[in-house]
C-alpha cells in the first residue's frame, strides 16, 4: 500500500505525519526529541526507513540522531563536527575577522545511492560528510577555500542550508549558504566554485554583481534535469539552464519576490511553487494574505494558490526548508509555517487542507513517498 | 590503584541530558582520586558517551555557554576544571550539578 509520510522539524521537536495515498487522513507521532530544537530531519531516498535528524538547543549543542525504522525509533550518533585544519576566519559584523565556530546542523541530505553516506550543512557555514550512517564526519574544506574570508553572517547566521545532489553525476554537489552565494563542485566536493553570475543584490552589497556575498534562501532542481536550478534569492526568485553557470530572474509577477523556500513538482519540471513574503523587513505574506504561487512556466508567469489558505490576518513566514513535495500523481505539495501550521495540497497547490494546525514554529518539511 | 581507592561521586543532570542519557535524576559515578570538574566529566562522558559535546565542547573543552556547576551551594563554572572539589563531593555526601542555565521570561 503506498504510504506518504512527512517528516516536521519544529523549534521543539520533531513530528511525524503519515496517511494512504488520498492523504485526507493523517496519522501524528511526536513529539520526538520534545523541547529541543530539530532544523531538519531527512529519509534516504535507497532506504525510507533510514531518517537523519538534527537536533539542538542553545544550551547543549549539537546531537545527530538516526532512525533505522521510519522514526519509531532512534539513536544518537556522531556529534563531533571539526572543521578541517586550522579553520581560519570570515568576515564578522564589525569588519574584522571572526573564527570559524561550529553552531549547528541546519540541513542533513542522505546520498542518492548509499544509505550510509549523508551531507551536513552547518553553521558557520560548512559542508560535512559522513559515510559510516552518521557515526564521524569529515569536512569537504575545499569549499570554505571560495573566498571564504570574505563570507559574512547575515540575520539568520553564516549557515549552509541547501544541498542538492546530482542524480547524474555522483561527483556534481551544488549548495548554498545565507550571505555567500551558490557553490558547485564537480569532483565529488575536493574543489568548489562560485555560481552567481547574474545574482544581483543592489540593497545588500556594495558590489551588486559581486561573485561571493549574495544570500540565496534556497534551491530546487528537477531529478530528470539537474543542470536547471531554481533559486529564492533574498530578493528575486531566480533560474539557470546551464548548472549554474549564469542565472536570469523568473520573479515575473510575484507580488513580492522575497522568500525563502523554493520546490519543484515532482513530475513537471517547469512547475515550481514559492512562497511571496512582504519583505526583508516584514516577514509575513503580503496583505496578510498566505498564497502559494505556482509557475508552470519555470518562471516569470505566476498563479496564487489560495483554496484552504487563510486569506486575511495571515501574518506568519515560511521558512526555507519547510516545503517539499511527494512523487504520487497528482503531486502533493506540502508547507509548514512559523505559526505552527503545516499545509497539504494532494493536487498540485489547487486545493490546501490543514494537516497539524497547533504545532510549535516550523523549521522543516520533508516529504517520503512509500511504496 | 586499589579498589579502595576509587570514589563514588553523585552527579545531578538537567532534564534533557537525563533523557539522553536515558537516567534518573542523579547517576553514581566511580571516579579517581583527585576528584575535579575535569575527572567528573571525563567518567560521566565515558559511561554516557552520548553526553560528549553537551556540556562542553568536544574540541575545547571548554564549559558550554549555558551550562553551570554547582557544588555544595557554590558555583563552580569558572572555576580550573583542574580545581578538587569540596571534600563532601569527593566522598559523595553532596551531589556535583549540571545545570542549564534560566533563560527566558
Amino acid at each position: 500500500m503506498i504510504q506518504v509520510r512527512v517528516l516536521v522539524g519544529t523549534r521543539k521537536g520533531a513530528f511525524i505525519f503519515t496517511s494512504d495515498a488520498k492523504r485526507e487522513r493523517w496519522e501524528i507521532s511526536g513529539p520526538h526529541f520534545a523541547g529541543w530544537e530539530v532544523y531538519h530531519l531527512k529519509g534516504s531516498p535507497v532506504d525510507p526507513n533510514r531518517i537523519y535528524a538534527s537536533q539542538s538547543t542553545g544550551w547543549f549543542g549539537q546531537l545527530i540522531q538516526r532512525s533505522d525504522d521510519g522514526g519509531k525509533t532512534w539513536t544518537p550518533v556522531g556529534n563531533d563536527f571539526k572543521y578541517a585544519g586550522v579553520p581560519g576566519t570570515h568576515q564578522w559584523y564589525d569588519g574584522t575577522q571572526h573564527p570559524w565556530e561550529f553552531k549547528r546542523v541546519w540541513h542533513l541530505e542522505p546520498s542518492l545511492t548509499d544509505p550510509d553516506t549523508v551531507y551536513a550543512g552547518v553553521e558557520d557555514a560548512a559542508l560535512f560528510k559522513s559515510t559510516d550512517g552518521g557515526q564521524t564526519w569529515r569536512e569537504l574544506a575545499g569549499l570554505r577555500e571560495v573566498k571564504g574570508n570574505l563570507w559574512q553572517p547575515g540575520g539568520g547566521g553564516l549557515c549552509l542550508h541547501t544541498i542538492l545532489l546530482d542524480p547524474r553525476d555522483p561527483q556534481r554537489i551544488y549548495v548554498a549558504i545565507s550571505a555567500a552565494g551558490a557553490f558547485r563542485t564537480d569532483d565529488g566536493g575536493q574543489t568548489w566554485r562560485p555560481i552567481n553570475q547574474g545574482l544581483k543584490s543592489p540593497y545588500e552589497l556594495p558590489d551588486p554583481a559581486a561573485e561571493v556575498g549574495h544570500c540565496v534562501h534556497g534551491m530546487a532542481m528537477h531529478p530528470s534535469r539537474p543542470g536547471v536550478l531554481f533559486m529564492q534569492k533574498h530578493w528575486d526568485v531566480m533560474r539557470s539552464d546551464d548548472a549554474g553557470e549564469m542565472w536570469r530572474e523568473v520573479s515575473g509577477n510575484l507580488p513580492s519576490d522575497f522568500g525563502f523556500p523554493i520546490a519543484v513538482h515532482a513530475h513537471e519540471p517547469e512547475t515550481i511553487y514559492v512562497v511571496p513574503i512582504k519583505s526583508d523587513s516584514e516577514h509575513f505574506p503580503p496583505e496578510g494574505k498566505l498564497r502559494v504561487y505556482r509557475s508552470r512556466t519555470g518562471g516569470d508567469g505566476w498563479e496564487a494558490l489560495t483554496n484552504g489558505l487563510p486569506q486575511r490576518d495571515c501574518y506568519v513566514n515560511v521558512l526555507r526548508d519547510a516545503m517539499a513535495v511527494d512523487t504520487l500523481d497528482p503531486c502533493g505539495i506540502y508547507f509548514g509555517t512559523t505559526g505552527g501550521q503545516v499545509y497539504c495540497s494532494p493536487d498540485g497547490g489547487d486545493q490546501w487542507t490543514t494537516i497539524a494546525r497547533d504545532l510549535p514554529p516550523v523549521y522543516s518539511v520533508e516529504v517520503q513517498t512509500l511504496a | 590503584m586499589h579498589d579502595a581507592d576509587i570514589l563514588m561521586i553523585r552527579v545531578i543532570l538537567p532534564h534533557h541530558l537525563r533523557t539522553l542519557a536515558g537516567v534518573g535524576r542523579e547517576v553514581a559515578l566511580e571516579v579517581a582520586p583527585p576528584v575535579t570538574l575535569r575527572a567528573i566529566l571525563d567518567a560521566l562522558e565515558a559511561r554516557y558517551p552520548v553526553l560528549r559535546g553537551t556540556i562542553r565542547d568536544q574540541s575545547t573543552q571548554q564549559r558550554r555557554d549555558f551550562i553551570r556547576f554547582f557544588a555544595c551551594g557554590e558555583d563552580w563554572s569558572h572555576e580550573s576544571p583542574d580545581a578538587p572539589l569540596p571534600d563532601a563531593v569527593a566522598k559523595g555526601e553532596e551531589p556535583f550539578m549540571v545545570v542549564g542555565a534560566m533563560a527566558g521570561g
